[in-house]
């Protein structure tokens, strides 16, 4: 963050920071703590999800991983939330350089139609789509799952896109074109590598959002499942929750991951000001 | 954002663009060009977004007999929500009002619980602001679905609390309350949410003008006075865009009222995927959505405005 001197964070102020310390601090343990018990869980020595922990087990890892229903709704997932975070992130890519190098009439409107997905609840998109596949005969499967995914990703893509594209200086790509080079050109070996991080935190974000998508997935499957959609499909029988449990934990950590990497790209040489537009989303 | 400047760049050249020939052109090509590279997106977003929204409405006034759906308009499923005395009628309003309250409640305790620690990011921390923000963000990114069943896990009949207090002592039979209720719906939702509220919230914080505080300060305000005075008001756009991003979706949200909120506690969304599931009445269940996502539009409009004329008066 920049450096802003002499700020009134006199002693005045310096005395309730403490109150807030602690209370931020209870806030971050209440906003891990739930999610740890999955791990815990499914670690833990016993069928049943309760407490007093029993024993140290990876037993319900190695049912989950071969039980090959979850691992082909796994795969199924991988799938779906690749194509959707390369198409997103492309179109994203295509309507951040619209927004930011082109003035156009209209420009706000249209953004704002792109970033609608994000103010409509989950359950209108997915039915609303569901009626649309069954007007023109496209039978529920993977393939309209992902038309979904694609959709709803896009606003992420061009959120993080935009704030790239703002954040780097615009008189690189005007001296390569006045030097000579054609746009197509200037785009790779300018624009390109300068906007590279946003495009793989783009990528990744996105891939995330797709993966753990639950209620599009549910609409739009048909027969076809997605990794969540089965684990839905698997929380009312008791037997299977340890392992429902242990790739729930998989999941967590392969995210988090993937979150801190893209949020590091993403933060990472981006000017102050398109940082703090960049965090909104 | 840039848009803004962009349109009004836009607009203002609408003007000039009738005398400057030249000037003309090159504005009108720079929209060709910007829509030519849009395009695509724009295609998706029609085909994906646009177009489902507008048959879902057309749905709306048609009837599903059977497997076959008659398209002649008709107000009736209106009719069955809003004016009949029909079971659609009382399950809406009833939905409704949960849904709405639930929302609400849900909406205020997560940005009250926010608040705070957004300005402690933005005030307070200095050398650690990355990582905190890193912190506050993963939860927003991970599953759903798994967040919220990590809480029927902790608050079940043999749940993480019920299971922990016996195996202590404590309590010597489960406790029946903690789950299957509004107030589960309430807790889970307030968690699932948290970084929605934090992160506008903070952008806002953040962008406040430090030396307007100075200033305060140099005049004599005290803390509380600057506070109210100046840093409430001016984050007063996150506060609100971190209301919205939370009522609206978690209005219409389906797995915590299914997972956690038990028979008393189901939902509008609960309604609306029956008509799509067991009931299979697709134009009700468009009537239903839509109804649903307009009085809820409502509601987010007059509070809002009601929320800005409040706030202006503090200042």
């Amino acid at each position: 963050m920049m450096a802003t001197p002499r700020r009134i964070q006199s002693p005045k102020t310096a005395r309730p920071s403490i109150g807030l310390m602690i209370f931020a601090i209870a806030y971050l343990v209440f906003l891990y703590l739930p999610v740890l018990f999955l791990p815990v869980f499914s670690l833990n020595d016993s069928a049943f999800i309760k407490f007093p922990l029993e024993g140290f087990t990876t037993r319900w890892y190695d049912e989950a991983l071969s039980d090959q229903n979850m691992i082909a709704a796994l795969m199924n997932s991988l799938k779906v939330g690749a194509i959707s975070a390369v198409s997103a992130t492309f179109l994203g890519l295509l309507a951040a350089k619209a927004v930011t190098r082109y003035r156009m009439r209209g420009a706000g409107t249209a953004m704002g139609v792109i970033m609608l997905p994000l103010f409509i609840p989950e359950i209108v998109l997915g039915i609303s789509m569901v009626l649309l596949f069954d007007a023109v005969d496209l039978p529920l499967s993977l393939v309209t799952v992902t038309i979904g995914h694609i959709m709803l990703t896009v606003p992420f893509a061009m959120a993080v896109l935009i704030a790239r594209m703002d954040g780097f200086d615009k008189s690189l790509e005007e001296a390569s074109l006045d030097l000579g080079e054609s746009a197509w050109m200037t785009f790779w070996r300018v624009t390109f590598p300068l906007v590279l991080p946003g495009i793989v935190s783009s990528l990744l974000l996105t891939f995330i959002v797709s993966f753990d998508e639950f209620l599009i997935a549910f609409f739009l499957g048909g027969t076809d499942m997605t990794l969540p959609v089965y684990i839905w499909s698997q929380l009312r029988f008791p037997a299977k929750l340890p392992s429902v449990l242990a790739m729930g934990a998989l999941i967590l950590v392969a995210s988090c991951v993937l979150v801190v990497l893209a949020e590091w790209l993403r933060r990472r040489g981006v000017s102050d000001e398109a940082k703090k537009g960049a965090i909104g989303i | 954002m840039a848009t803004s400047a962009i349109s009004q760049s836009a607009s203002q050249s609408a003007g000039t663009g009738a005398r400057g020939g030249l000037r003309a052109w090159f504005l009108r090509s720079e929209n060709a060009r910007g829509y030519a590279l849009m395009g695509p997106t724009l295609v998706i977003m029609f085909i994906a977004l646009a177009a489902p929204l507008i048959l879902l409405l057309l749905y709306s006034f048609w009837t599903q007999e059977g497997y076959t759906v008659n398209t002649t308009l008709t107000f009736d499923r209106y009719f069955d929500i809003f004016v009949n005395d029909t079971s659609e009628n009382r399950l809406f309003w009833t939905l409704f009002q949960r849904s709405v309250s639930i929302s609400g409640v849900v909406t205020l305790v997560t940005v009250l619980l926010a608040y705070p620690i957004a300005y402690y990011v933005a005030f307070h921390v200095k050398k650690y602001k990355f990582l905190w923000l890193i912190l506050l963000t993963i939860p927003f990114w991970t599953s759903y679905l798994l967040r919220v069943f990590a809480w029927k896990i902790i608050l079940g009949y043999q749940g993480v609390i019920n299971s922990g207090l016996q195996s202590l002592g404590i309590i010597d039979a489960p406790l029946e309350f903690l789950l299957y209720n509004p107030t589960s719906i309430v807790i889970t939702l307030a968690h699932a949410w948290a970084a929605f509220a934090i992160l506008p919230i903070y952008v806002s914080l953040e962008k406040i003008d430090r030396t307007l505080l100075e200033a305060a300060a140099d005049l004599g305000d005290g803390p509380w006075r600057r506070f109210w005075r100046i840093t409430f008001p001016l984050s007063m756009p996150g506060v609100i865009s971190a209301a919205v991003l939370i009522f609206v979706p978690t209005t219409g949200d389906y797995v915590t009222p299914e997972l956690v909120g038990g028979t008393q506690g189901k939902m509008l969304a609960n309604l609306i995927q029956i008509q799509f599931g067991k009931s299979n009445d697709w134009p009700l269940g468009a009537a239903l959505a839509l109804s649903g996502l307009a009085f809820v539009g409502l509601i987010v409009v007059f509070t809002v405005a009601a929320f800005r004329a409040a706030v202006s008066r503090v200042r």
